[in-house]
């Protein structure tokens, strides 16, 4: 059972009658995602970000912290990467939480796995790819996105970097700072918070990344793209990820284009790499990681995400048939 | 009081500076605000989640960006309303 069936019928109500517009046309084609995408991402994310977030309430970085003091590799770096998932990621917090993770004795390697999965396996992405392109790939977008972050977490700690952090950052003595608990109450209105936060900065993106996405479903050849980047190409996918590297867009904006880009022939795991790198890997972020990693650990950080994600690419290409039926 | 905004320059920490002020105005007490960007002393308050918000050397909210009424009633009742809702950016924020 299609829940969103309502929004498709209400779709084709706004694009055949009251625009007359008919469904053969490339205009009615692109008119009608339009208006069926953008109310339905709008929803799932005010569902979806405010159970998430209430649910995060309960595991702020602080506690995180506490509970990855002990652990070790390998245990450490996959609980890491998961709390990574769990905690939302603002390049500002990232120095903050590098450095009280650090400090706290939480090994290197480990430390990199939390901060390689928080921005990759983000809560609006999530919901996006939901939205786009199904239950499936969405949880798949997440294990692969965990693995991403587990496997060079692990790589990253056995390259003992220690030497290439900041001097400073050693010597810095953080306060336990507990926060205190919140109210249910005040629970359920952070989450509210969250929700009009979020709708708030990502809005325009969907609305015109479904736009975009939209016109290219309605009026662009379907498998135009497939001859440069479709599966037969096998340069696609670490060249979509070193695209995706310097791109430095709001992932609401991205999804949808990239789920046209799957329409038209590119290959699946092409897209997903391009996405993740686009995603996980952000100037802003480097800029900011500058103030604790010197300049050869922060290309060692990039380099290895990149092998990892083209990697992840090229296997998502493999399962596609599997995935996309 | 000494108000202190814990913060690197980013978008929601200038906001949660604006805020700050507003709500300072609105109650018209006399207080100085200074913002702090070096993540030394950020981190000596334990804090992980900037912005933060201190009053008189207490982190009072971490990790997001209240309206100026909800800061003026934290500054008014002394009470604790820290958040931990994080920046919840969806990729790319600040």
């Amino acid at each position: 059972m299609d829940i969103f069936a309502p929004l498709q019928w209400l779709s084709d109500r706004i694009t055949y009658d009251l625009f007359g517009l008919s469904p053969d046309s490339h205009l009615g084609a692109a008119v009608n995602f339009f208006f069926y995408d953008v109310p339905k991402i709008f929803l799932l994310l005010a569902v979806i970000v405010f159970v998430v977030s209430y649910v995060r309430s309960y595991f702020p970085p602080e506690k995180v912290r506490k509970y990855l003091t002990h652990r070790r590799e390998y245990l450490g770096n996959i609980l890491a990467a998961m709390a990574g998932v769990i905690t939302p990621f603002c390049s500002c917090s990232a120095v903050p939480l590098f450095i009280g993770f650090v400090e706290s004795g939480i090994p290197l390697g480990v430390t990199f796995s939390f901060l390689i999965a928080s921005p990759l396996v983000d809560l609006v992405a999530l919901t996006l790819l939901i939205a786009l392109f199904g239950w499936k790939i969405a949880v798949l977008y997440l294990v692969s996105g965990l693995v991403v972050a587990i496997v060079g977490g692990i790589v990253l700690g056995r390259m003992k970097l220690e030497g290439e952090i900041e001097e400073y950052v050693w010597k810095i003595r953080m306060a336990d700072a507990a926060p205190p608990e919140m109210t249910r109450a005040e629970r359920v209105q952070g989450a509210k918070d969250q929700v009009v936060d979020i709708l708030r900065r990502v809005w325009l993106y969907v609305v015109i990344g479904i736009a975009i996405g939209g016109l290219m479903h309605g009026f662009v050849p379907a498998d135009l793209l497939a001859r440069y980047a479709g599966p037969d190409n096998p340069l696609a996918v670490p060249i979509a990820t070193a695209f995706g590297i310097p791109l430095y867009s709001n992932v609401a904006g991205v999804i949808p284009v990239a789920q046209v880009l799957v329409d038209k022939g590119v290959a699946l795991g092409t897209v997903i790499a391009l996405l993740m790198a686009t995603v996980g890997l952000s100037a802003p972020e480097f800029i900011i990681l500058r103030k604790v990693m010197k300049p050869k650990l922060i290309a060692i950080f990039v380099g290895l995400n990149f092998v990892t994600i083209t990697i992840t690419g090229y296997v998502f290409n493999w399962i596609s048939p599997w995935l996309i039926g | 009081m000494e108000i202190k905004i814990l913060g690197s320059g980013c978008a929601k920490c200038n906001q949660l500076e604006k805020v700050a002020r507003e709500a300072v105005v609105s109650l018209g007490i006399d207080a100085t605000i200074e913002h702090v960007d070096d993540f030394a002393q950020i981190a000596s308050y334990g804090v992980m989640t900037t912005p933060a918000l201190v009053v008189d050397g207490e982190v009072r909210l971490a990790g997001r960006v209240p309206s100026a009424a909800d800061v003026a009633r934290l500054l008014e009742s002394g009470a604790d309303t820290a958040g931990s809702g994080g920046c919840g950016c969806g990729g790319g924020c600040c």
